[in-house]
């Protein structure tokens, strides 16, 4: 290694980095950014708006924490900044790779405001998605990648959780745990 | 022996208090207002066959003959939460409000942290501990199944719980929903009755009594502490309060529930316990057809007419 690639990196271990063990609030806005690699504050927001049509005023009243690289909580709460616990609020959304993915529990709470990228599901293909399955639906013209999924529960269309959309083919991506069998309701 | 013998003394009618604990107790669910009111919850029920009965004394508990209370639509949306009837009564009785700051000092697996959320709107800050993570981790995935954001999830012994992670050091409400020998559960749990012993009653008693004490400490002067169990034993219950108000600086509140209850018991195998105590509830198993429960409501900064100045509607 050379002198100069040593000290670069001895400047490197000197910035603040990302810590696993603790939450941190994210900065507000990019020029705010003191850890490397961390979202900030306005650039979740504006995703949330870019994705999904989710105005910034939905989430005005919460907070955003990093805890993990790239996890994002949301929470609605006092907390000290950094702060040592086990869970501030719920997983939210994973950041810190090419295309965030919103978690399945952030859509089901929040989605309901969601005016793009939602793919409503008739029962039959709700109750495959619920159970984990991937299906064809080729007949969906919008973007490709992370989709909001919803069926219409008692006139009403309500989230169900993520979909993966590649190739005329709808990927569920609800996690093992939360998998369900449930009859399909007509 | 059979523990639910000791508690034949104090009940007024033994055959029908043994016979309800020889009865198994229906499934349960909870509507979790933060996601969908009772109506909406209905509407799904009904749209989807779901069989339900309702609760007279709560709109938002539906009683499920069917059982199965995890495969249906609005269990997965997070609509619902499986809880027993007599489990939601703490909340009731701790009354929290939006944007308060509230301790739930044993909180998993949450069923009563998320009861407490929705009661608050999710707004405010809800303080979730239990010295258990392997418990802890059933209480983040019940949260975030019903769409909780107001909570912070703590992992340490209540006894000397530490405000220091936190952004304040005073409770507006603590909740005690103790560890405690459980007999009160018999009816889902007949098990609890074989593995009962009095050795572990005079331990898990003590240890009620550190967690009670350092919640009373840990809630400003004027807030509110509930005490509740799933036992009748006067040991883990009346015993914990007698203690605690002798120590601290609190006293026992009137309160109200919506279901028919027995006062707190002043006297038990040659021991006496404050006047006091009467104004805490006891619930048997055959006065409501319900579990066994046992609940308490503390003023903190102890000078209160006895009253429960809130009014608590229940
Ligand atoms: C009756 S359960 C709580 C049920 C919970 N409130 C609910 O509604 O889902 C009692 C809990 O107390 C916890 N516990 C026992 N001793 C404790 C201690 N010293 N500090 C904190 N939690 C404790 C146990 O791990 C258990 O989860």
């Amino acid at each position: 290694m050379s002198d100069d690639a040593a000290a670069a990196g001895e400047a490197a271990s000197d910035a603040p980095t990302n810590d696993g063990q603790q939450f941190d609030r994210l900065p507000e806005t990019p020029a705010d950014r003191e850890v490397q690699g961390r979202a900030s504050r306005a650039e979740v927001l504006d995703w949330w708006a870019e994705r999904f049509g989710i105005g910034e005023g939905v989430f005005e009243e919460y907070g955003f924490w990093e805890k993990g690289a790239g996890k994002i909580w949301v929470f609605n709460g006092e907390a000290t900044d950094p702060s040592e616990v086990e869970a501030v609020g719920m997983t939210f959304l994973r950041t810190r790779q090419e295309h965030w993915k919103p978690t399945g529990r952030a859509v089901s709470r929040f989605g309901a405001h969601a005016t793009k990228n939602v793919i409503e599901l008739d029962p039959e293909q709700a109750s495959r998605f619920a159970a984990g399955d991937d299906q064809d639906i080729p007949e969906w013209d919008g973007d490709w990648g992370y989709l909001i999924a919803t069926h219409e529960v008692a006139g009403e269309s309500v989230p169900i959780g993520v979909g993966l959309y590649l190739y005329d083919e709808l990927r569920s991506v609800v996690p093992k745990g939360s998998r369900a069998d449930l009859p399909v309701v007509e | 022996m059979n523990p639910l013998d000791r508690y034949e003394s104090l009940v007024d009618d033994v055959d029908a208090f043994r016979a309800a604990c020889d009865r198994s107790l229906p499934s349960v669910v909870r509507a979790n207002g933060v996601a969908a009111s009772p109506d909406r919850v209905r509407e799904a029920f009904d749209e989807s066959g779901v069989a339900y009965e309702p609760v007279d004394w709560h709109d938002g508990l539906f009683r499920l003959p069917d059982g199965n209370p995890g495969g249906n639509w609005p269990y997965v949306h997070g609509w619902t939460h499986g809880q027993e009837e007599v489990s939601v009564l703490p909340t009731l009785a701790l009354d929290p409000r939006p944007g308060e700051r509230v301790w739930d000092a044993c909180a998993a697996p949450g069923s009563k942290t998320t009861q407490i959320a929705d009661a608050m709107d999710d707004e405010g800050t809800v303080v979730a501990n239990d010295n258990n993570l392997g418990r802890l981790s059933a209480l983040r995935h019940n949260a975030e199944r019903l769409g909780i954001t107001n909570t912070i999830v703590t992992n340490q012994d209540a006894r000397n719980f530490s405000t220091k992670p936190l952004a304040f050091d005073e409770f507006d409400r603590a909740l005690v929903d103790a560890p405690c020998s459980c007999e009160g559960t018999c009816r889902k749990n007949p098990d609890v009755l074989d593995q009962w012993t009095l050795d572990h009653v005079h331990a898990v008693a003590g240890i009620q009594k550190g967690v009670l004490a350092r919640a009373v400490q840990a809630t400003r002067p004027g807030g509110t502490v509930v005490y509740s169990t799933c036992t009748f034993a006067p040991e883990e219950n009346e015993a914990v309060l007698d203690h605690v108000l002798a120590n601290e600086d609190c006293g026992l509140v009137a309160f109200d529930l919506p279901l028919d209850t027995d006062p707190g018991v002043t006297e038990w195998e040659g021991e006496t316990y404050d006047e006091s105590v009467t104004r805490a509830k006891r619930i048997y198993p055959h006065r409501n057809d319900t579990g066994g429960f046992f609940c308490a409501k503390l003023r903190v900064g102890g000078e209160g007419d006895g009253s429960d100045g809130e009014g608590v509607a229940a």
